[in-house]
C-alpha cells in the first residue's frame, strides 16, 4: 500500500517534467541575481528556462493521462494551452528587455524574471487542474504573482493604483470561490473533479446549493479571464501595470483561465448531465449553457461599447480584450468538438495579434511619450512599417480577412451557427462591427491625419522591429494558411471529449 | 462535539461571516479594512469546509484548510506591501482617494 502511493508519486514526477524545468529556472533566477547582479544573465537564464521546459513538453506530446492521484490532467487539451502559455512567457521575457518603463529605474530586475516565471508555473498547473485544491493553489499562484507585477514599477503612483486595485478585487474573487468550492466539497463529499461527476451523475444535480457553488466556482474564473460583471479591475490594471504585464494578462492569464473554465465546466457538469445530450442542463429550470450565453453577451457588448470612447490606447487594447474574452465564451456555450476546436484556434491567433499590437504601443511610447490616440497623429508617416504592422494587428483584431483574426472569428461563428445559437452568432457579429470603429480610430489617426506634422522620422532598433515582424508575418501567413493550426487544435480536442 | 450540534448551524454561521466579511469588501473605504473583511471571508470558508470535513468523515476537507490558511497569509503580506508602497507615493491608504484611473 505504502509502496504504491510511492511508486505513483515517483511515477508522476515524470509526467511534470515541464512544470519542474520552471519551478527549477524560478530558483536558479533567485540565486544568479544574487550573484550576479547582472540582468542580461537573469533574463539568459529565463529564457534558457523556458526552452527546456518547451522540449520537455514537445517529448511529452500525446500524453494522455493523470498525475498525482488525479490532482492534474495531463492531456493534449493542457498541453495546447501550456504552449500558448510558453510562446506568452518567451514573448514577454524578450519585450521587457525592450521597454524603458522597466529598464529606467535604480532597481534590480531579478524579481521580475522570477515572478514571470512563477507566474508560468501556476498558469501550467491551472491549465491541467482537476482537483479543487489543485485549482486553488494554481490560481493563486499566478494571482500573486501578478499582483506584485502590475505594480512593479512601484514609484509611478497609476502602477501601484492599479495593483492595489487588483489585489482587491482578486481576493474578493477567490474568496467567493473558495466559498463556492467549500459548499461543492460539503454537497458532493468530494475535492476531486472525477468524484463530484460521478456524484452528479448517480444522485443529480437538481439542489440549488450546487447549481450556486457551482456559479460562484465560475465567478472566480470569470474574474481571471475579465468577463462581465467581474471586469472591474480589467482596465485600471491594464491602463496602470508595465506594459509587458499588461500584455501577458491579456493573453497568458486569460488563456489558463479559459483552460481551468472549460475544464471545470466539462468534467463537473457536462460529463455528468451525459455529453451526448446537446442542450446540457444543470437544473430543472436554469438551463447552464444559456447562464454562460448571456455571459457571453454581456460581456463582449460591454466591452466593445465602452471601448469606443476610451481615448487611450492601452485602454482601448483592455476594453478589446473584455470583448475578446466575450467572443471566446460562445466557444463554451456550445461545447461541441467544433466549439472548443474554436476557441483554441481563436486563442492561438489572439496571441499573435494581441501581443503585436500592445508591442508595438510599448515602442511608440518610448518615442513620443504617451499612451493617447490624438498624439498618434501622423505617426504612420514618422514609423511606417511599425505603424503598417499596427493596422495589422488592429486589422486582425477586429476579424477582416485576410488576416489570422478573420479565420478565428469565421471558426468561432461557423461553430456557434453549427449548434443552432443563430441569434448569439447574430450578436457575436454586430458587435465585430462595432469594434471596427475604435481599431479604425486609430488607424485613421495614425494614416490619415496631419500628414505633414513636419516631425522627422522615429528610430527604432532593428531588434525591436524584428520582434514585432515575429508576430506581424504569422498573423497574415495564418490568415492564409491556417490548415496546421486547426488540425492541431481538433487533435487537442478531440481527445480531451473523448470522441 | 458535533454529536450535540447539528451541521446546519455551522454552516449558518459561517455563511453569516462570510456576508459580514463581503459586506465590509464592498462598503469599507480603508484598504486595510478591506483586508481583515476579505480575512473574515476566508475564515467563514475554512469553518465550512471543518465542519463539513467533520461530517463526512474526510479529512480532505481539513486539508484544505491548511492550504487556505497559506494562502492567506501570502495574500494578505503581498496586499500590506502593495498598500505601503502606494502609501509611499500617495500618503493615503482610503481607496476612495486612490482614483488616478477610472472609465
Amino acid at each position: 500500500m505504502y509502496n504504491a502511493v510511492v511508486n505513483e508519486l515517483i511515477g508522476s514526477l515524470g509526467l511534470i517534467k515541464p512544470e519542474l524545468a520552471l519551478l527549477v529556472t524560478f530558483v536558479v533566477v533567485i540565486i544568479a541575481d544574487l550573484i550576479f547582479k547582472n540582468n542580461k544573465v537573469n533574463l539568459g537564464l529565463s529564457i534558457l528556462g523556458t526552452i527546456v521546459s518547451g522540449i520537455f513538453l514537445i517529448g511529452m506530446s500525446g500524453t494522455n493521462t493523470s498525475a498525482f492521484a488525479n490532482l492534474i490532467a495531463v492531456d493534449p487539451f493542457s498541453e495546447f494551452f501550456k504552449y500558448l502559455i510558453l510562446i506568452s512567457t518567451l514573448i514577454v521575457l524578450v519585450m521587457s528587455e525592450f521597454s524603458e518603463e522597466l529598464h529606467n529605474r535604480d532597481v534590480w530586475m531579478g524579481e521580475y524574471y522570477m515572478l514571470v516565471l512563477g507566474m508560468a508555473l501556476g498558469m501550467f498547473l491551472l491549465a491541467g487542474a482537476t482537483n479543487l485544491i489543485m485549482i486553488y493553489l494554481a490560481l493563486e499562484t499566478m494571482s500573486m504573482s501578478s499582483y506584485i507585477l502590475s505594480g512593479y514599477t512601484k514609484e509611478i503612483k497609476r502602477s501601484s493604483e492599479a495593483s492595489l486595485k487588483y489585489v482587491i478585487f482578486g481576493s474578493l474573487s477567490s474568496g467567493i470561490m473558495i466559498y463556492g468550492m467549500s459548499i461543492l466539497f460539503g454537497m458532493t463529499g468530494s475535492l476531486d473533479l472525477y468524484a463530484i461527476q460521478s456524484y452528479l451523475a448517480a444522485n443529480g444535480f437538481f439542489q440549488p446549493a450546487i447549481f450556486i457553488s457551482g456559479l460562484m466556482v465560475i465567478a472566480g474564473f470569470a474574474y481571471k479571464i475579465s468577463a462581465v460583471p467581474f471586469h472591474f479591475w480589467t482596465p485600471d490594471v491594464y491602463e496602470g501595470s508595465p506594459i509587458t504585464i499588461t500584455a501577458y494578462l491579456s493573453v497568458a492569464s486569460k488563456a489558463a483561465g479559459f483552460a481551468v473554465l472549460v475544464r471545470f465546466i466539462k468534467l463537473t457538469f457536462f460529463d455528468a448531465a451525459g455529453s451526448s445530450d446537446e442542450s446540457w442542463i444543470m437544473m430543472n429550470s436554469i438551463p447552464w449553457d444559456m447562464v454562460l450565453a448571456v455571459l457571453a453577451v454581456a460581456t463582449m457588448t460591454l466591452g466593445n461599447i465602452v471601448a469606443l470612447w476610451q481615448s487611450n490606447v492601452k485602454r482601448m487594447l483592455a476594453y478589446s480584450s473584455i470583448a475578446h474574452a466575450g467572443y471566446l465564451l460562445m466557444g463554451i456555450v456550445v461545447m461541441t468538438n467544433t466549439g472548443l476546436m474554436s476557441i483554441l484556434v481563436y486563442f492561438f491567433f489572439y496571441l499573435l495579434m494581441n501581443f503585436g499590437a500592445f508591442i508595438v504601443v510599448m515602442l511608440f511610447a518610448h518615442k513620443i511619450g504617451s499612451e493617447e490616440m490624438d498624439d498618434y497623429e501622423g505617426i504612420g508617416y514618422q514609423a511606417p512599417v511599425l505603424a503598417s504592422l499596427l493596422t495589422l494587428f488592429l486589422v486582425s483584431l477586429t476579424g477582416l480577412p485576410p488576416t489570422a483574426g478573420f479565420i478565428g472569428k469565421l471558426v468561432l461563428f461557423g461553430a456557434v451557427l453549427d449548434s443552432g445559437w443563430y441569434w448569439l452568432a447574430v450578436i457575436g457579429v454586430l458587435n465585430s462591427v462595432v469594434s471596427l470603429y475604435y481599431y479604425a480610430k486609430v488607424v485613421r489617426n495614425m494614416w490619415l491625419r496631419k500628414v505633414d506634422n513636419g516631425k522627422g522620422t522615429l528610430k527604432f532598433s532593428i531588434q525591436s522591429q524584428a520582434l514585432v515582424m515575429v508576430l506581424g508575418i504569422p498573423t497574415l501567413v495564418f490568415g492564409l494558411f491556417f490548415g496546421p493550426i486547426m488540425r492541431w487544435a481538433e487533435h487537442s480536442v478531440r481527445i480531451f471529449l473523448g470522441n | 462535539m458535533l454529536q450535540s450540534i447539528p451541521l446546519e448551524y455551522y454552516l449558518i454561521i459561517s455563511a453569516v461571516i462570510f456576508i459580514i466579511g463581503s459586506i465590509g469588501v464592498i462598503t469599507r473605504r480603508n484598504a486595510i479594512i478591506i483586508f481583515m473583511s476579505i480575512e473574515l471571508m476566508l475564515n467563514a470558508v475554512n469553518l465550512t469546509l471543518v465542519s463539513f470535513s467533520s461530517f463526512l468523515g474526510d479529512v480532505s476537507g481539513q486539508i484544505f484548510v491548511f492550504f487556505v490558511m497559506s494562502v492567506a497569509a501570502a495574500e494578505a503580506a503581498i496586499g500590506l506591501a502593495i498598500i505601503l508602497a502606494l502609501f509611499r507615493s500617495k500618503q493615503t491608504i482610503y481607496v476612495d482617494e486612490v482614483n488616478l484611473l477610472k472609465w
